[in-house]
């Protein structure tokens, strides 16, 4: 990085730490950082999306769309969420094959699973074999969004679940009074009003959300879990200029104390949306600052 | 080998009795279910260690943080925060490390580098702070009115505390602090998958659960069964967690809820 870096040997104290943490691989771990926030940024959106279709099949007046959406509620809840992503990595990676090896080689004639290996043909694989590093990453990466997103999805469709339901009966009631259609109630009236119910239980999802993003680890993410545990590992003379002993407590201390800022300032900044959204409105957010039980916020002021 | 063999030899296989090789080759449906469910030993040992002592620290904390004197407030405010500011995930893994240079220190920590102990520490300080919180929120809650005719009738300090505001409490807290029990079992898979080492391949059900899906690179039996069992766990504590909750409200007329019913306490 510094041209003062070129032979560590002779560095001391700060600038030997300075040249330490600007090597290619500690730039690597800050990009992984970007990897974290950007898996937060895209998968928050796609999770909601797919909470709202989970809670509009739940409150469906068709029954079996209303149990399969009351289902996959009930299922991610009731399960691990570790245990979903790494039954999601492989099943869906597996099921990605299995579709385009239907799609692309229709007179291959051997089974797929034989024994203990999933084979399919050559074309079918994902990513082709011979695609280059950057297309394994981002495919892995992808991959690790869905699953994130269909987890995340079930929790946040409980909670527009609830959010829908709270929605007073009088608003629906006059609304109907109206004449206007069950779509057009839900359209017109539920799907505004419901936003400031959902709030505090959104909320407390992103926070659900950060605190699960070091599970990317398990997905085989090149994350920040796996640089600090690579780059904190004892390493010696023969294989880096900068050896040093077992360091991976001061990079997960690190890593502790960076999520603990960003759960902080997520905390302040969804207050002030909860005070501005509730500001002038009849509920209990409105007149006191912390809400019901379990929902009062952490921290020392 | 019928499955009844099966049971003799797996049965207690997390626990490091029976056959000491897992399988290798020719996965049986029956090796699956009963290698998991031993694994299943662990978790529930891990949350219900975590859960009995963390609610002893719990209460404390709630009451350290209700304190007016910053002697007690700022501790227990800095504990929930940190423990519940941060990823469980990140936790063990320094918690591990932490213990790993204690070790190489002072030989007397050890033990804290083995899963039984070093997790299960962690599961503690973890649960205890977001039950701390939880049992927070329903203290500021008590009625006020409750505390006025526990004036009246002449009680103060500890007698107060122990006879009118700690059921009250207890009573408000209980539909979140079930929540709270729950995921703390779901929260117990991430042991061995966070430094904690298993040692001799004696791991809990989510351990056993992907040693089958690697092996047999079909994860469409294990976690399934894994999912089954879990599902199994969840409703035994609601269950449990529920009676605890009647009897706690069993002098009222009519029964208080005893499931969650806001939706901003559902999660952790």
């Amino acid at each position: 990085m510094f041209a003062s870096c070129a032979d560590p040997e002779t560095l001391s104290g700060l600038s030997w730490l300075t040249c330490y943490l600007t090597t290619g691989k500690h730039i690597a771990f800050y990009w992984a950082f970007g990897t974290v926030l950007l898996l937060l940024a895209v998968t928050a959106p796609v999770a909601l999306a797919f909470g709202f279709g989970g809670a509009m099949a739940a409150r469906s007046r068709i029954a079996p769309l209303s149990w399969l959406g009351k289902g996959y509620i009930a299922v991610v809840r009731g399960v691990p969420d570790i245990a979903f992503f790494l039954f999601f990595v492989i099943a869906l990676d597996q099921g990605i094959e299995w579709l385009r090896h239907k799609a692309k080689c229709p007179d291959w004639d051997q089974p797929i699973r034989q024994g203990n290996d999933f084979i399919v043909c050559a074309e079918a694989k994902m990513p082709l074999s011979s695609s280059a590093q950057w297309v394994h990453e981002v495919y892995g990466f992808w991959l690790a969004v869905f699953t994130f997103a269909l987890v995340f999805g079930a929790f946040a469709a409980n909670v527009l679940f609830g959010a829908m339901r709270a929605v007073p009966r009088a608003q629906t009631e006059t609304a109907e009074a109206y004449g206007m259609s069950r779509a057009q109630v839900f359209r017109r009236v539920i799907v505004p009003q419901m936003w400031v119910y959902a709030l505090p239980g959104l909320s407390n999802l992103w926070m659900v959300l950060i605190k699960a993003s070091p599970l990317l680890f398990l997905l085989g993410v090149e994350d920040i879990v796996y640089w600090a545990r690579e780059l904190g590992s004892t390493k010696t003379p023969q294989f880096t200029a900068y050896p040093h002993g077992d360091w991976r407590m001061w990079y997960f201390l690190f890593l502790l104390v960076f999520y603990l800022g960003f759960t902080r300032i997520s905390e302040i900044v969804l207050d002030r949306i909860m005070r501005r959204l509730t500001h002038g409105q009849a509920t209990l957010g409105s007149h006191k600052r912390t809400g019901p039980v379990g929902m009062s916020k952490a921290g020392p002021p | 080998m019928s499955c009844y063999e099966t049971l003799m030899d797996y049965g207690l296989r997390s626990l490091g009795y029976g056959e000491r090789l897992l399988p290798r080759s020719d996965f049986t449906l029956c090796q699956q279910f009963v290698l998991i469910g031993s694994g299943m030993i662990w978790n529930i040992y891990f949350g219900l260690v975590a859960l009995l002592s963390g609610f002893a620290l719990a209460t404390a904390l709630a009451v350290g943080k209700a304190a007016s004197s910053p002697w007690f407030r700022k501790p227990a405010e800095w504990v929930i925060f940190i423990f519940r500011g941060s990823p469980l995930f990140i936790q063990f893994f320094f918690a591990y490390f932490l213990f790993l240079s204690l070790k190489g220190q002072v030989p007397a920590f050890d033990a804290l580098t083995s899963a039984w102990l070093g997790a299960a520490l962690v599961l503690f300080l973890n649960t205890a702070a977001y039950s701390g919180e939880i049992f927070y929120g329903a203290l500021m809650s008590v009625p006020r009115g409750e505390v006025e005719a526990a004036d009246a009738y002449g009680l103060s300090g500890w007698a107060k505390f122990r006879r009118v505001v700690w059921p009250t409490t207890l009573r408000l807290a209980w539909p979140a602090y079930t929540n709270e029990a729950i995921f703390l079992f779901h929260a117990t898979t991430l042991v061995f998958f966070s430094g904690f080492p298993a040692s001799r391949q004696k791991g809990d059900a989510l351990y056993y659960a992907s040693y089958f899906a690697d092996k047999t690179f079909n994860p469409f039996v294990p976690y399934p069964i894994l999912a089954g069992y879990f599902v199994l766990l969840t409703l035994v504590v609601i269950a449990v967690m529920g009676l605890i909750g009647k009897r706690l409200n069993r002098h009222l007329p009519n029964a208080a809820p005893t499931r969650a019913k806001g939706f901003g306490m559902l999660m952790r």
